[in-house]
């Protein structure tokens, strides 16, 4: 019990993607210019990254060292073309602004790497764990990352603004120049407060 | 005319990397050596445009006919593995220098999301085979010249004075925010040129 709570906890904050994993970083740089979509984003990926890992770490004595990668990312983009579809369906504006970042969840790092490194070698239960522990810490790091732009960016959060009526939003930072230099600077800030 | 200025966005407006947040993870990654970076980037500007020229002739002649356009994604991305694959046992065999000099950075482009989301966008944007060729050429050499850059400038960070907790990815990614800002710059040529 001990070690499947450390399972999932570790993503939380000791391997918090992508802040501490650095990986996956182009849906984290590309949708985090509004907190919403960081959390759309967030919660796309932790259902392909749960299923992904149950089915994989479920097969995982039955597919050939060989072809594992090519057989992993057949899984991988199934869960990926179901969320396609039900978010085309349900939640349309989120699929638009999104754009090609849900199908480019595939080929996300984080996905292929919890794979390749947790769920072929662990049991289904675990499995589960870590791919909610790994997609709730990624969720959780586009939340924020999509709030701190989206406040300085255009004074709001969630949509409701949030600054003083004086406010001058710095219109860099929901540009790319301000994703790469804010990552930058958490990861900085990640490095000093440590384990 | 609206060729010159589809290269010129693909490659400096528009960079794939800085401005469309495509490749970012081996822009990180294999930015630290120069030697690293020209190597992933030829390797990219090979593949990328090889799987764009197959994934639009799939999307066109097969998946639209089909009625198979949902699987669009899934498809795409096996045909990119299995491309990646056959480049390198074909680059083992019959050109064995370009294969231990780009060898080693072939698998991890399967993961590059430069090379799939660059298929993908030839689709949305409805390129025509040509569009679809000077696009996707463009935009891998856009991909080279930024990781060639940031490569050069990284390679700098070895000798100077850098915070310790900034070390390694933190300032890879504030200097590439900088860079980003720079072809920022651009933006004004494209509107000179479709101003002429």
């Amino acid at each position: 019990m001990a070690t499947l709570a450390k399972d999932f906890t570790k993503g939380l904050w000791k391997e918090i993607p992508p802040f501490r994993l650095v990986l996956g970083l182009c849906p984290t740089l590309a949708v985090t210019k509004s907190a919403m979509n960081g959390l759309g984003m967030g919660a796309a990926a932790t259902f392909v990254l749960l299923m992904s890992n149950i089915i994989i770490a479920s097969l995982r004595n039955v597919i050939p060292k060989k072809v594992r990668l090519a057989s992993y990312i057949v899984i991988i983009a199934t869960f990926v073309v179901i969320v396609e579809n039900v978010m085309q369906a349900y939640t349309y504006g989120l699929y638009e602004r999104l754009g090609i970042f849900i199908p480019l969840i595939v080929v996300n790092c984080i996905i292929l790497g919890r794979a390749e490194a947790f769920a072929s070698k662990n049991a289904v239960i675990h499995s589960a764990a870590d791919g909610l522990g790994m997609g709730l810490g990624f969720t959780i790091s586009l939340t924020v990352l999509g709030a701190l732009r989206e406040i300085l960016g255009t004074g709001s959060l969630f949509g409701i603004p949030v600054m003083w009526s004086s406010f001058e939003p710095f219109t860099f930072m929901v540009e790319a120049p301000g994703a790469f230099i804010c990552l930058g600077l958490i990861l900085g800030i990640m490095n000093v407060l440590g384990d | 005319m609206d060729i010159l200025i589809l290269i010129i966005s693909a490659i400096l407006v528009k960079n794939i990397v800085l401005a469309e947040y495509l490749g970012n993870c081996p822009f990180l990654g294999t930015s630290k050596k120069m030697d690293t970076a020209i190597g992933m980037g030829m390797a990219v500007i090979f593949v990328l445009i090889l799987a764009s020229i197959i994934t639009w002739v799939v999307q066109i002649y097969a998946l639209v006919p089909l009625d198979l356009v949902y699987l669009q994604t899934i498809v795409f991305i096996l045909v990119i593995a299995t491309l990646v694959q056959l480049v390198e046992l074909f680059l083992k065999k019959t050109v064995p220098p370009l294969y231990q000099s780009l060898g080693i950075f072939l698998p991890l482009i399967t993961t590059n999301c430069a090379v799939l989301g660059v298929a993908i966008l030839n689709i949305r944007r409805g390129h025509s085979f040509i569009e679809m060729l000077i696009f996707s050429a463009s935009s891998a050499i856009g991909f080279a010249i930024a990781l060639i850059l940031l490569a050069g400038l990284r390679e700098r960070f070895e000798i100077s004075d850098i915070p310790r907790p900034l070390q390694g990815t933190a300032i890879g990614l504030v200097t590439a925010g900088l860079m980003a800002l720079a072809f920022f710059g651009f933006q004004g040529v494209d509107n000179a040129l479709k101003a002429l």
